[in-house]
C-alpha cells in the first residue's frame, strides 16, 4: 500500500523566509521534502490567482510565508499581502475551498527552526486531509464534461 | 420525402422514450431548473417541463457545445504528436420538445458549418441527433418567427414534429428518414392520423416585418446613424450570441501543461470588443455600433446573400436574455421603417 | 417623475449638459436605459420600481461621452458608483451632473463629489435583511456542500461576460481574463475556467463593489453572483470598517493597510 505523499507548494519571500529556509539547511535541521519552494521578491508580489494555479497543478497544500510586519525588505509589501489574504480567505471559504490546506506564516531569516516546523506541521495536516481530489477533479478537462447539452 | 401523418398518445410517447433509452439513445428535453426552463436529460415524460414557451438556451449544444476538445497534443523529442479528441464516439441523442424555431436554427448552423470546410465535429454530432419538435400552441411578445420565414408549425429541420391535440395526444408528422427510423423502433406506438387541421392548434404569431425587405434595405444603411442610436445601451456581452440557435462563432484555445496540451473550441461573440482585434492593435470594429451593425447585417444580409439562409429564426431568445433590452425585433422594425 | 423630466429639459435647453442618461419605457412593460439629447425628448424619461439598472457604466462609454457633458438620473447605486469611479480617477469632479432623489423623493441636482457624498450619507448602506439571510444560508452549509453548490452554479456559466459588462467597476480596457501572455484565466467555459473567472472577478471587485446586484441580474443563466459580492462587502466592512462608494477620495482597501490590521491565521 503506497502511502500518500502530499505535494506542497510554498510561496515565500526572498529576504526572510527563503533566507530562513537556507538557515534550516545550513543548520542541518531535517524537515519533510514534499515542499517545492517558489521564491518571490516579496509576499506583496504573490497574486492570489497563483494559489489557485498551485491547486490546479496538483498541489495538495500551500504555504505562503514572508517577513514579519515591520521587517519587510520593501517596507510595506507584507502589509499589502496581509490584507489581501484576509479578504481572499473569506472568498475561498465561502466557495468551499479548504482553508486548512493553506498555511500562512511570518518566518524571518533567523528562524530556521520555525521554517522546518511550518513545513513539517503542514505536511502532517495534509497527510491527514488526504489528496485534494475535490479540486484536482475539476482541474482537468473531463470527457464527461463534453456531455453538457443537458446543462 | 413526403411527410407521413400519424398520431401518438401521451402514454405511447412515454413508452417511446423508454424504447429509445433501451435502444441506447439519450433523451434531452426541456426541464425545470430552479426558475428557468433549460434542456436536460430525461428518462420519463414526467420529468419534462410543461407550460413553457421555449427554453432559456437553444438546443445548439447538441451539435455545437459551449466547449469541446478538438484534439490533444504532446511535444516529444521527435516533434509533436497529435491524437484525436477521443470523443469521436458521440452519443446518440434525441432532442425532444424543441420548438420549430430551434429545429430551424440547425438549418442556419449547418449552412455555416458545411459551406466550404465540412466541420465534422458538428456534422458527426448532428448526424447522431434526432429532433422531435413540438409545435407552438402559444407565443409571447418576443416571438417573431413568422417575420423570418418561420412558423409555429414549421417542420424545417425537424425529424418528427408533434402537435398537441385537445385529448392530450399528439399529431405526429414523420418528416425525414431519421424520423422513420425512430418510428420503426416501435411502430405499434403510432396510430393513424386523426382528421385534424394542424393550424387550429398553432399559436398566432403576428408578422412584424418582412425578412426579404430587410435584406434588401439593410445594405443601403451601412453608413446610417441608426446603428449608433440602436446600440447606445448595448453592453457588448455575449448573452445574445450564446443563447441564439443560429449563432456559430467560436474561439480556438490551446491549454497546455508542460509538454502536453489540448486544443478546444468554445463559443465566441461578435459583440465582444476583442472579437476583431488584430495583433497589430488595430480593431476594425472598435465601437459597439460597428459590432451591432455587424450582428444584424450578418444575420439578415450576408448570410442570405452567401448561404441562401437567414441567420435568425425569430425565437426571441436574444431579446429575453439581453440585460438591457436590445430587442432585436424592435430594431428590425425600426430598420424596415427607415426612409431610405 | 415629472420633475425629473423638467430638470432634464432645463439642463439640455441651457446647454449645461449634452446628454441625459436615464430610464425610458422598453418593450414588455419594463424600462431600459435611454440617452436623451434633445430637450423635447425629455418626456421619454420615466422613474419607477423597474428602473434598477446601474447606469453609471455608460458614463465612460465612448459613444456616450462623445456627445459631451453628461447628466445621469442617479439612484443610490449609481451615485455610489460615481463616487467609487471618482475615487479611482475614472471620472473627474464636476464632470457629471447627477439628478437624484432625496429620501423624501424630492429631485435634486448634484454637481460635485462633495454634494454627492453628502447626499449618499443620508442613506444606509448595510446589506438588507434578505441579503444577510441568503449569506447565512450558504455559510451554514458544510465545506463540502458549499463546494458542490458553487461548482454546480458555475457549471451553468458559458463566459458571456454579461456580469463584467454590466458592472460599472469593470472598466479595464484589457480585462485580466483577456490577457493571453500568459493566459491567466482559461477562456473556455469548463468547470475550472468558470471557477477561476468568478473567483478572480470577485477578488478584483473586493472593496470596490457597491452592491447594485446588476451582475446577477444580467446573468442569462441566473447564477447568484451577487452572493459572492455580498459576502466580500460584509467581510470587508467587518474587518476594515470600509464601505465602497461613500467617498470620492477614499483609497482602495487592498492598496492601503494599517499597522493594527488584526488577523488570526498567520503563524
Amino acid at each position: 500500500m503506497s502511502e500518500f505523499k502530499p505535494k506542497i507548494v510554498a510561496f515565500v519571500c526572498n529576504w526572510c523566509t527563503y533566507a530562513g529556509a537556507d538557515l534550516t539547511g545550513t543548520s542541518r535541521i531535517k524537515y519533510a521534502s514534499n515542499v517545492k519552494i517558489i521564491r518571490f521578491p516579496c509576499t506583496g508580489r504573490i497574486d492570489f490567482m497563483l494559489l489557485m494555479k498551485a491547486f490546479e497543478n496538483g498541489a495538495d497544500g500551500i504555504i505562503v510565508s514572508g517577513c514579519h510586519p515591520n521587517d519587510c525588505h520593501y517596507s510595506t509589501g507584507n502589509f499589502h499581502a496581509r490584507r489581501r489574504w484576509m479578504v481572499f480567505r473569506h472568498l475561498l471559504d465561502f466557495t468551499g475551498v479548504d482553508l486548512r490546506r493553506i498555511t500562512f506564516s511570518w518566518v524571518s531569516a533567523a528562524e530556521g527552526a520555525k521554517w522546518a516546523d511550518i513545513v513539517n506541521s503542514t505536511v502532517d495536516i495534509i497527510k491527514k486531509l488526504g489528496p485534494y481530489t475535490n479540486y484536482h477533479s475539476i482541474a482537468r478537462l473531463k470527457e464527461k464534461e463534453a456531455e453538457h447539452v443537458g446543462n | 420525402m413526403e411527410i407521413q401523418k400519424k398520431s401518438i398518445s401521451k402514454a405511447s410517447l412515454q413508452k417511446l422514450i423508454e424504447k429509445l433509452n433501451a435502444n441506447g439513445r439519450k433523451i434531452i428535453a426541456p426541464v425545470k431548473k430552479e426558475n428557468l426552463v433549460e434542456f436536460g436529460f430525461i428518462s420519463g415524460l414526467e420529468q419534462m417541463a410543461e407550460d413553457y414557451i421555449l427554453t432559456n438556451q437553444s438546443a445548439k449544444s447538441a451539435a455545437f457545445p459551449k466547449f469541446e476538445k478538438l484534439f490533444s497534443y504532446e511535444v516529444t523529442k521527435n516533434g509533436i504528436t497529435q491524437s484525436d479528441s477521443g470523443n469521436t464516439e458521440f452519443p446518440e441523442l434525441v432532442l425532444l420538445g424543441v420548438r420549430p424555431c430551434d429545429a430551424d436554427g440547425f438549418t442556419s448552423l449547418s449552412a455555416i458549418f458545411t459551406w466550404d470546410y465540412h466541420d465534422t465535429q458538428y456534422t458527426d454530432r448532428l448526424n447522431k441527433t434526432t429532433l422531435i419538435s413540438i409545435s407552438c400552441s402559444k407565443c409571447d411578445d418576443y416571438c417573431f418567427c413568422t417575420s423570418v420565414d418561420g412558423h409555429p408549425g414549421n417542420t424545417k429541420g425537424s425529424d418528427i414534429q408533434l402537435t398537441r391535440l385537445e385529448s392530450g395526444d399528439y399529431l405526429a408528422e414523420i418528416i425525414t428518414e431519421k424520423g422513420i427510423t425512430v418510428m420503426n423502433l416501435a411502430p405499434e406506438l403510432f396510430a393513424n392520423a386523426p382528421a385534424v387541421e394542424k393550424e387550429k392548434y398553432l399559436a398566432l404569431v403576428p408578422s412584424r416585418f418582412k425578412a426579404g425587405e430587410i435584406a434588401g434595405k439593410i445594405k443601403s444603411l451601412f453608413e446610417n446613424d441608426i446603428w449608433i442610436e440602436q446600440s447606445l445601451r448595448c453592453l457588448g456581452c455575449g448573452a445574445c450570441a450564446f443563447v441564439c440557435p443560429a449563432c456559430a462563432c467560436f474561439d480556438i484555445q490551446d491549454e497546455s501543461k508542460g509538454k502536453n496540451g489540448i486544443r478546444l473550441r468554445c463559443w465566441d461573440s461578435c459583440g465582444f470588443s476583442l472579437f476583431t482585434l488584430h495583433t497589430s492593435g488595430h480593431n476594425p470594429r472598435e465601437v459597439q455600433s460597428q459590432r451591432w451593425r455587424q450582428r444584424l447585417m450578418h444575420k439578415f444580409s450576408y448570410m442570405p446573400e452567401r448561404l441562401d439562409v437567414l441567420g435568425c429564426v425569430g425565437c426571441g431568445r436574444c431579446s429575453r436574455a439581453c440585460p438591457v433590452d436590445m430587442n432585436i425585433m424592435e430594431h428590425l422594425i425600426n430598420i424596415s421603417e427607415v426612409q431610405a | 417623475m415629472l420633475e425629473i423630466r423638467q430638470k432634464a429639459k432645463e439642463l439640455l435647453e441651457s446647454g449645461k449638459v449634452k446628454v441625459v442618461i436615464g430610464y425610458g419605457k422598453s418593450t414588455n412593460n419594463t424600462t431600459r436605459a435611454v440617452f436623451i439629447r434633445k430637450p423635447e425628448d425629455a418626456e421619454k424619461l420615466v422613474l419607477d420600481e423597474s428602473c434598477v439598472q446601474n447606469l453609471a457604466l455608460y458614463l465612460y462609454k465612448h459613444e456616450v461621452k462623445h456627445f459631451g457633458k453628461e447628466a445621469v438620473v442617479a439612484s443610490l447605486p449609481v451615485l455610489r458608483s460615481m463616487l467609487q469611479l471618482g475615487a479611482e480617477n475614472q471620472i473627474k469632479d464636476q464632470e457629471v451632473i447627477a439628478i437624484a432623489l432625496t429620501p423624501e423623493k424630492k429631485v435634486v441636482e448634484l454637481s460635485t463629489f462633495a454634494e454627492i457624498e453628502k447626499h449618499v450619507s443620508l442613506f444606509k448602506h448595510d446589506l438588507t435583511a434578505e441579503e444577510k439571510q441568503l449569506l447565512k444560508k450558504i455559510n451554514a452549509m458544510t465545506l463540502e456542500d458549499r463546494w458542490e453548490y458553487w461548482n454546480k452554479e458555475f457549471s451553468k456559466c458559458f463566459k458571456c461576460y454579461a456580469c463584467r459588462q454590466s458592472c460599472p467597476m469593470c472598466y479595464c480596457p484589457r480585462c485580466a481574463a483577456e490577457v493571453n501572455n500568459p493566459q491567466w484565466i482559461p477562456v473556455a467555459p469548463h468547470q475550472h475556467g468558470n471557477l477561476e473567472w468568478h473567483l478572480m472577478r470577485a477578488m478584483h471587485l473586493a472593496g470596490r463593489c457597491i452592491n447594485c446586484g446588476d451582475c446577477a441580474k444580467a446573468c442569462p443563466v441566473n447564477i447568484p453572483l451577487n452572493l459572492l459580492t455580498y459576502q466580500l462587502i460584509e467581510e470587508i466592512n467587518n474587518e476594515f470598517k470600509y464601505t465602497a462608494g461613500t467617498s470620492a477620495s477614499q483609497n482602495y482597501v487592498l492598496s492601503t493597510w494599517k499597522l493594527e490590521d488584526k488577523e488570526s491565521f498567520i503563524r
